[in-house]
């Protein structure tokens, strides 16, 4: 492991002949500016709150396991590179076992219990959510490097009203389809990333408990931590044993588990890659498949959009989650005649964000999650750079260990730059421009994904044509990186299919018969 | 000959512009060049950024610089019917010495009281740097006559205003009369003079954020020296997002024009905290130039004495009770 100044890209010689940032707003002025004693105080969340086991086994059956394996890994906190705890390397043999306990639990008590009694741990486990929230929020800031602000007001928040939703729909299954009658599937074997690990969680456990499945869930490698705390909920909230089971490991045990051949339903949020591999791995074995891939998502502002809040949405559109969100808005698409300010504005505003300790409140862009998501966003960085593209970054200082980028902006970028066409997964932002409505469309629509897009706009009719136009899953207006669990949330194209959230996330996770 | 040609030009050209103030309106392309592009704002999205920036926390040693700050950038304000010269003594000689037994605490930055009383304010002020601020042109509605403002104006210079803070008319502004607005601004700024004219927009009566933002641009290119939220007698008076979009056309405005204009929230800001919170979005917003009495005032009365309890506090690690500190 290198130390992060080497991996920050600001480093390299040649990021100064490409134009670097200032250390406050060009609009603030130079020159007559006072020195002024103004600090923001460091205001860390505590990580007393936080009893971190030195290790933990695989939570299968009600009870934490040693793996059958034998072996552990380390996760570290990527703000410091300082390990956190060693968690089990679950083997096959381990797969094997927590299907068989989640089939058993599925089978003896799950699948039979009535939609109220589910329903009442379903409740009970968002209530315990919400009482040790903070706790959750600092583990998982801790676990991947995101900003305090962000666990603590989005991802916790969010996952228990997950909970909340899903907990309500487990006793009016026989209302959610009319005409229908919900079967359970039986096992979910269910694979999450490492960018919102419990929120992925809840996202995958909150439907299929409420429709009465039970389930294998394999966090990241790199952010097993809240999922482990979680299984401590399911114990708190008295949740049959069996009913959820957490297996630990790398991606091939993640793969192992989808093609089980007693699995019933696999969920995948991640990579495209890997998504179209457990699509192959399961093609034709009869299993229920949800897949919530990639994204490359265009913000499209228009001339009459409020520039202001744009700006704000822009931001918070490519440096949530330090832009490791699938559906990030990193193509910006901006109408020709408001280019100019509206890149200005932005410049200014980039130079106003707050990168480092990630348990500061104060912070607004945190650590990348591991070294080689730091490694292959440098690498894209370096190649918009070779593609001609203009590089802007604020002139920020970045703490001297962990995984760090300064928030990137790239500006003359080409439809048909590697920076425009990948998903970078990383604070970087493509600024490309358009004339008209259609143009943006064209350009919006020209890639291979399909997760999400945004419009900026004070039109409403124009809202309601772009939306009708875009081929994404969620369009956002005047706003983005919006979420709610009623919502249901999925791509196009290479972005997956299936949705989830809402009563689609729940069809995901029922058999339809007919009354 | 050519005085003619001068003056038919003149008059051609005032026409004009008068012209496009009437057609403007408030969007892009009305005035064009001369007032640049408007723009409009998002209700949610700044409403969100203001929640966001008042979560900053600030460092103990900003935080006493902040608040010794936050007492000279306030406009001490009374602005009763029940107002006499014996509660504007009292006032002044607040302003002065916000803390008799403190040295160390600033004098606030003006007293702002209504034009009958001015020369009272001002003799008590006399020799003490703290300036008169007087409210004018029909104070709080603004609804009477042009001629009436004016005089109102000129009187309470004559008394020994140093500031005068002038109302719109939200009447003539809502019914889409910007042109009227305008020209109303322009003549109070004329008979002002060298005085500072802060204008009051009394944005709890304008209904939206654009309207605020449409506004502020509008008596800027007027000519306010600084412009104001509200007079304090509407609900809701200064709130943090409506002072954030009034900082951001402050902003634009000085970008597209070179002129800064200044900014004061008005009513309703009562503790410390609040008042820090105001600090860091005008820090966020425009930068260390605008943290300066010159370039920001707070509209206030009961803020004071939070402040000086707030520094007391700071400074002795505990808090002193409410009668450790002077009413007025």
């Amino acid at each position: 492991m290198t130390t992060s100044r080497d991996h920050t890209v600001t480093k390299r010689p040649a990021s100064d002949a490409v134009g670097r940032g200032t250390a406050s707003p060009s609009s603030w002025g130079f020159g007559d500016g006072q020195a002024i004693p103004w600090e923001y105080a460091p205001a860390p969340e505590s990580r007393e709150i936080v009893k971190l086991q030195s290790r933990y086994g695989l939570f299968v059956g009600g009870k934490e396991i040693a793996p059958r394996s034998g072996q552990w890994f380390t996760t570290l906190d990527p703000a410091t590179e300082e390990p956190l705890a060693e968690v089990a390397r679950a083997g096959v043999e381990d797969v094997e076992n927590a299907v068989a306990v989640a089939r058993r639990a599925f089978r003896r008590s799950w699948g039979e219990l009535p939609g109220r009694e589910r329903a009442k741990y379903l409740f009970r486990i968002a209530r315990i959510l919400q009482e040790r929230s903070r706790e959750f929020a600092v583990l998982e800031t801790l676990d991947t490097g995101k900003p305090i602000k962000e666990s603590r007001d989005v991802d916790i928040p969010l996952v228990a009203a997950h909970f909340w939703y899903y907990a309500g729909w487990a006793d009016k299954l026989d209302y959610a389809f009319p005409g229908r009658t919900a079967q359970p599937l039986g096992v979910a074997a269910q694979v999450i990333p490492w960018n919102f690990p419990l929120l992925m969680l809840a996202w995958k456990i909150a439907p299929a408990l409420a429709a009465g499945n039970t389930v294998v869930l394999k966090p990241a490698s790199s952010t097993p931590l809240s999922a482990l705390l979680f299984a401590d909920v399911c114990r708190q909230a008295d949740l049959p044993p069996g009913v959820v089971n957490i297996v630990t490991g790398p991606g091939e045990i993640g793969l192992a588990l989808v093609k089980h051949p007693d699995v019933d339903k696999v969920a995948f949020t991640g990579s495209t890659a890997v998504g179209k591999q457990i699509g192959r791995a399961i093609a034709g074995s009869g299993k229920a498949l949800t897949l919530e891939l990639g994204g490359k998502a265009a913000n499209i502002v228009f001339d009459d959009a409020p520039l202001d809040q744009a700006i704000e949405g822009i931001v918070n559109g490519i440096f949530f989650n330090q832009g490791e969100v699938c559906c990030a808005g990193s193509r910006l698409l901006v109408q020709e005649s408001i280019a100019e300010p509206l890149v200005e504005k932005l410049k200014d505003r980039l130079a106003t964000l707050r990168v480092g300790d990630p348990l500061d409140k104060n912070t607004d862009v945190g650590a990348i999650n591991n070294a080689a998501q730091l490694a292959k966003i440098e690498e894209l960085i370096e190649a918009g750079v070779a593609e001609g593209a203009e590089l802007y970054q604020p002139a920020c200082d970045l703490p001297e260990r962990g995984y760090w980028v300064r928030p990137t902006l790239f500006t003359n970028v080409a439809q048909s730059h590697r920076i425009a066409q990948e998903e970078i997964f990383g604070p970087v932002l493509s600024v490309l421009t358009f004339r008209t409505p259609d143009e943006a469309v064209e350009k919006a629509n020209n890639t291979p994904y399909g997760l999400s897009a945004g419009v900026w706009t004070e039109k409403g009719s124009r809202i309601l044509k772009m939306v009708k136009e875009l081929r994404a899953g969620v369009v956002w207006a005047n706003t983005f990186n919006r979420f709610d669990p009623t919502s249901p949330f999925g791509g196009y194209k290479e972005s997956g299919f299936g949705r989830e959230g809402g009563l689609h996330g729940l069809l995901a996770y029922v058999r339809l018969e007919d009354r | 000959m050519s005085t003619t040609v001068d003056r038919i030009a003149r008059e051609r050209a005032e026409s004009e512009a008068h012209e496009l103030v009437r057609a403007w309106d408030g969007r892009a392309a009305g005035l064009g060049g001369f007032l640049g592009r408007i723009g409009n704002v998002d209700q949610v999205g700044v409403e969100e950024r203001a929640a966001g920036l008042a979560k900053r926390s600030i460092k103990r040693e900003s935080k006493l610089w902040a608040l010794d700050l936050a007492i000279r950038m306030i406009d001490l304000t009374t602005l009763e019917g029940k107002d006499t010269r014996g509660k504007i003594h009292a006032l002044c000689q607040k302003a002065k010495r916000p803390d008799p037994g403190d040295p160390t605490i600033p004098s606030v930055a003006a007293v702002c009281v209504y034009p009958a009383l001015v020369a009272d304010a001002k003799a008590a002020l006399a020799g003490s740097g703290v300036k008169v601020a007087s409210v004018a042109t029909g104070f709080p509605s603004g609804q009477t006559f042009l001629e009436i403002k004016l005089a109102e104006t000129s009187r309470a210079i004559e008394a020994g205003a140093d500031e005068v803070d002038m109302v719109i008319d939200r009447g003539a502004f809502l019914s889409g009369d910007y042109a009227a607005v305008f020209d109303e601004i322009v003549a109070v700024k004329a008979s002002c003079g060298q005085t500072h004219l802060k204008v009051i927009l009394e944005t709890g009566e304008l209904g939206t954020y654009d309207n605020v933002r449409r506004a502020s641009i509008l008596a800027m290119a007027a000519g306010a020296d600084f412009i104001k939220t509200s007079t304090g007698k509407v609900t809701p008076a200064a709130t943090l997002p409506v002072t954030l979009v009034m900082l951001e056309a402050i902003r634009d405005f000085e970008r597209r024009t070179g002129r800064a204009v200044g900014m004061k929230p008005a009513g309703g800001i009562r503790t410390s905290k609040e008042a820090i919170a105001y600090l860091v979005v005008l820090y966020e917003t425009l930068g260390p130039r605008w943290m300066t009495p010159d370039r920001f005032r707070f509209g206030a009365s009961s803020l004071l004495n939070d402040v000086l309890m707030q520094i007391r506090k700071e400074r002795d690690g505990r808090y002193s009770g409410v009668d450790y500190f002077t009413l007025d």
